[in-house]
């Protein structure tokens, strides 16, 4: 019997999750899939946005301007990527400008600390803005994160601190008995006295389950490129264009790591398998993008992705509880990850209307910092490799990775049990050659640190198998 | 050790071409070498390729990748000359610091008088040619599933569709037959097969292996795990012919989609990088925009044959040992070299003068020819005009210029062109 079910391991369940490890109750999160932030915290554009744009009085506009505010501080007691680069939403014709104008008085009723500038500051600010543009607004608190990281971060902090993670645990049903919910899956039933439903995109299938009062969540796609990090100079802040007649329009921003993003798209989507992504959509994508910048150096697109969101047609985050000690947090899209530290918030004072919530005396809020090899002074590198020389042996060429932060990375608490895990906590695989040279490499490891065959190994969710089968010996 | 050391010559990369430039510099004079690889073994990315073909250049005799590897890993060794595996370079400072980690020395960097970079090359992947649809696992590019299947001894899958036809693909494709697997086909964007003639013939032909020239993967299946690949033709702008998609159930789909020189610690410095090979600028002595810098094998350009890798090798260590006893002399007149007509690229992309005897144009068409002329001038008039009877993009051509008389050109400026001249 747990006090606290959360269902769903994404930015916001681990947020929640987190935030409910400093007090004393038994706490369990159910994640579908073999990792946390696998859906829609791994496939997204990672802003913080800085909360101008939400129309005013939303959901979304006070809890992204308060949790733009808390990050920073989370970011740094968790050991996470943050970035406060700033962003600049770029208007190029009168329409836009008029738009711009609009959206600036939204910004200014939001509370957000932001100022229209013109073309002649944008682009001593930001040189490769286009050329076309006429006036853009400066929103200088809005910053780029490490989605991966974060939701990591997030979950091995609250599992230090405690909370249980059961992984590969589908929800399949929810009852109530009483004051207690039994909240059934595809391998065994659970019981709490409070659940949270933070499934994302399958939030309204998690709803259904226990509400008389059905929810639809709409999955939203959402399609990127990634360009590969290079020396020469880019843009160097998060680039948005302003939504018009032509379209709702797309970024083009740096990341933590210095990699570059352009998208998303938007369409709506039957399935939430549906993550593929198409030609003809990405074509639009970087057409698009062209309303910000004049060069895209297409020559270092290494990736393409595709993310879905969870829209309510409400258009808002939806954050209710319709049943007793059912929580719902619904339609959380953008600006879902910068809002997240204040959902977390509320969240908390949600579930203390049920539960008495007590802090732990020895609450830890801080995460063992990452090792970052790579970024480290040549004297404390070595220092470092004098006390293991596995951080001397390098495993991936792209993004500089050692074999002692891969075997790190593995044995945290919720540590990388997949390639994909190891690439979205230490980043071997994310470069030019995408695992092309490291992934035989971290395959290894894997097998040595966990005990695992080869053939066992896989490089997402069960199922994705890398290796078929052994050649020779005993297959 | 974790510290600084000198040696006279840092190689980067103990593959084909680094080990070549390290025999050769030793053979010229220079004792004070360090040959880094990244790899747990020398010899680079020859170990895994255990088909034969290899040597017929350099030894005149046919054999595996292994064992071509094994003759110059043993020079290496007769010679003395200092190796170090498991060592990856992290930085080359345009003064010539060479900055290495390794499980064995730590973070080491190395004072070096000059340094060779042979790093090699990487396969594109899916990503840099935006393949549609899902992203399973099962999707791998063909070098890839070559060292699972001969480092490692594990198959990736046992029904196989390739996409693209470079020479890793072909030879996976017999590779993987052999081994029990099925490979339902090989379909190449282009009209034509960008691999070797005779990889064609001995890895497709010979196991009734279906090649489909101009089609491409329209649509990859598949949640966790590929299920199955959408292939379609393409029209002459390789736009999707719409109503004639061909579905094939694989459990597997590789890439040999191209490959791509591999220079990212000299980007990094601002050496002067080739908008068409993607390697380094060099000069005839293969020195690249930062002196005492020397570039050579597939991380300059990408080769058909490893003889011809080694060969370039050969030529930088030789060249490397020249800096190295007091400079290259090139101090004659400077023959800019540029492709014109028909011509992909060509290198070197300068000579010197005085250099002309030692210099060899290496360059590929962009598209396949029949009875042609290959046209080299300089300053527009026509100095060395050699008939063709066929040329192809996935062959490289050599053309050594001893023996042509330029003086008659020496001014202010020398441009030198090659082109395709159709009778």
């Amino acid at each position: 019997m747990y006090d606290i079910i959360i269902i769903g391991a994404g930015v916001i369940g681990a947020t929640i999750a987190r935030n409910l490890s400093r007090y004393d109750v038994k706490v369990l999160v159910l994640e579908k899939n073999s990792d946390v932030g696998d859906e829609t915290s791994c496939a997204n554009s990672a802003i913080v946005h800085s909360g101008y744009d939400p129309h005013p009085g939303t959901l979304k506009a006070e809890l992204n301007m308060a949790g733009n505010r808390m990050f920073a501080k989370e970011c740094e007691e968790l050991d996470v990527e943050l970035k406060n680069i700033g962003s600049l939403t770029v208007a190029t014709n009168k329409e836009e400008e008029d738009m711009l104008d609009k959206l600036y008085v939204d910004g200014m009723t939001n509370g957000a600390p932001i100022e229209i500038i013109s073309a002649e500051r944008l682009r001593e600010m930001e040189p490769f803005v286009t050329k076309k543009a006429t006036k853009a607004i400066w929103a200088p608190t809005a910053g780029i994160v490490n989605p991966f990281e974060l939701v990591v971060a997030l979950m091995e902090n609250a599992m230090d601190n405690g909370v249980e993670l059961k992984l590969e645990e589908k929800v399949t049903g929810i009852a109530k008995d009483g004051d207690v919910f039994k909240v059934e899956t595809e391998k065994g039933a659970y019981q709490a006295g409070v659940v949270i439903n933070c499934a994302g995109v399958n939030s309204g299938v998690i709803n259904n389950y226990i509400n008389e009062k059905k929810e639809l969540i709409r999955p939203r796609k959402g399609e990127y490129y990634v360009l590969d990090h290079f020396p020469a100079p880019y843009v160097t802040h998060t680039l948005f264009s302003v939504p018009s007649s032509k379209g709702k329009g797309v970024l083009v921003s740096p990341t933590t790591h210095g990699n570059y993003l352009i998208g998303p798209s938007s369409e709506f989507v039957e399935s939430e398998d549906d993550k593929g992504t198409d030609g003809t959509t990405l074509d639009n994508v970087i057409k698009e993008a062209y309303r910000l910048v004049d060069e895209i150096p297409m020559q270092y697109v290494i990736r393409e992705f595709s993310g879905l969101r969870a829209y309510h047609d409400s258009g808002d985050f939806v954050i209710n509880s319709p049943v007793p000690g059912f929580i719902n947090m619904l339609g959380i899209q953008s600006p879902g990850l910068a809002s997240s530290p204040a959902i977390g918030e509320k969240a908390i004072g949600m579930v203390r209307d049920v539960i008495e919530l007590r802090e732990k005396k020895d609450w830890n809020p801080r995460r063992r910092p990452l090792y970052r090899v790579n970024t480290l002074p040549v004297e404390e590198r070595q220092a470092l490799i004098a006390t293991n020389p596995d951080f001397g042996q390098m495993v991936c060429r792209c993004e500089q990775v050692t074999k002692g932060e891969v075997i790190d990375c593995i044995h945290r608490n919720c540590g990388a049990r997949t390639v994909k895990g190891v690439k979205k906590r230490v980043r071997p695989g994310f470069g030019k050659c995408q695992g092309g040279f490291c992934e035989p490499l971290i395959m290894k490891i894997l097998c040595d640190e966990l005990g695992k065959q080869p053939v066992d190994v896989n490089y997402s969710n069960r199922g994705s198998y890398i290796l078929k089968e052994k050649t020779k010996g005993e297959k | 050790m974790n510290g600084t050391v000198k040696y006279d010559l840092v190689i980067v990369g103990g593959g084909s071409a680094g080990l070549a430039a390290a025999v050769a510099a030793y053979d010229s004079g220079i004792r004070s070498i360090l040959v880094l690889e990244k790899d747990k073994y020398l010899g680079g990315i020859l170990l895994q390729c255990i088909h034969n073909g290899f040597g017929l250049h350099e030894f005149k005799e046919e054999m595996a990748g292994p064992e071509y590897a094994q003759r110059f890993i043993d020079q290496v060794k007769e010679r003395g000359i200092e190796c170090k595996t498991n060592a990856m370079v992290l930085d080359i400072t345009p003064d010539r610091k060479v900055h290495y980690s390794s499980l064995e020395d730590g973070y080491v960097v190395v004072e070096a008088g000059a340094v060779i970079c042979s790093t090699g090359c990487s396969e594109r992947t899916r990503g840099a040619i935006n393949i549609p649809g899902t992203r399973p696992s099962g999707i791998l590019t063909a070098g890839l599933a070559q060292r699972y299947l001969n480092i490692e001894g594990y198959m990736v899958g046992k029904r196989v569709f390739i996409l693209g036809s470079g020479d890793i693909g072909l030879i996976m494709a017999r590779r993987m037959t052999l081994e029990g697997a099925k490979v339902l086909g090989v379909a190449e964007l282009m009209p034509y097969s960008n691999g070797l003639n005779r990889n064609i013939v001995q890895c497709l032909h010979d196991y009734n292996i279906p090649l489909y020239l101009h089609h491409t993967v329209k649509e990859i299946i598949g949640k966790d795990h590929i299920e199955k690949v959408v292939i379609c033709p393409v029209d002459d702008n390789l736009k999707f012919i719409e109503g004639q998609d061909m579905t094939f159930e694989v459990d597997t789909l590789l890439l040999s989609v191209g490959l791509l020189p591999n220079n990212p610690l000299l980007e990094k410095i601002g050496v002067r990088m080739h908008p068409k090979t993607k390697g380094p600028v060099v000069n005839e002595d293969l020195e690249t925009s930062i002196p005492g810098i020397f570039a050579c094998g597939n991380s300059l350009h990408v080769h058909d044959l490893v003889d011809f890798v080694s060969a370039e090798g050969r030529l930088a260590g030789k060249n490397a040992a020249r800096f190295l006893n007091g400079g290259l002399g090139d101090d004659t007149a400077v023959i800019d070299i540029a492709p014109l007509n028909g011509i992909g690229y060509v290198l070197p992309s300068l000579t010197h003068l005085d250099s002309i005897d030692d210099t060899v144009l290496k360059f590929r068409v962009k598209q396949p020819y029949n009875n042609v002329y290959i046209n080299i001038k300089v300053n527009g008039q026509s100095v060395k005009r050699l008939k063709k009877p066929y040329l192809l993009p996935a062959e490289m051509e050599n053309i050594p210029l001893k023996g042509l008389e330029l003086q008659a050109f020496a001014g202010d400026k020398m441009e030198m062109t090659v082109e395709v001249e159709e009778s």
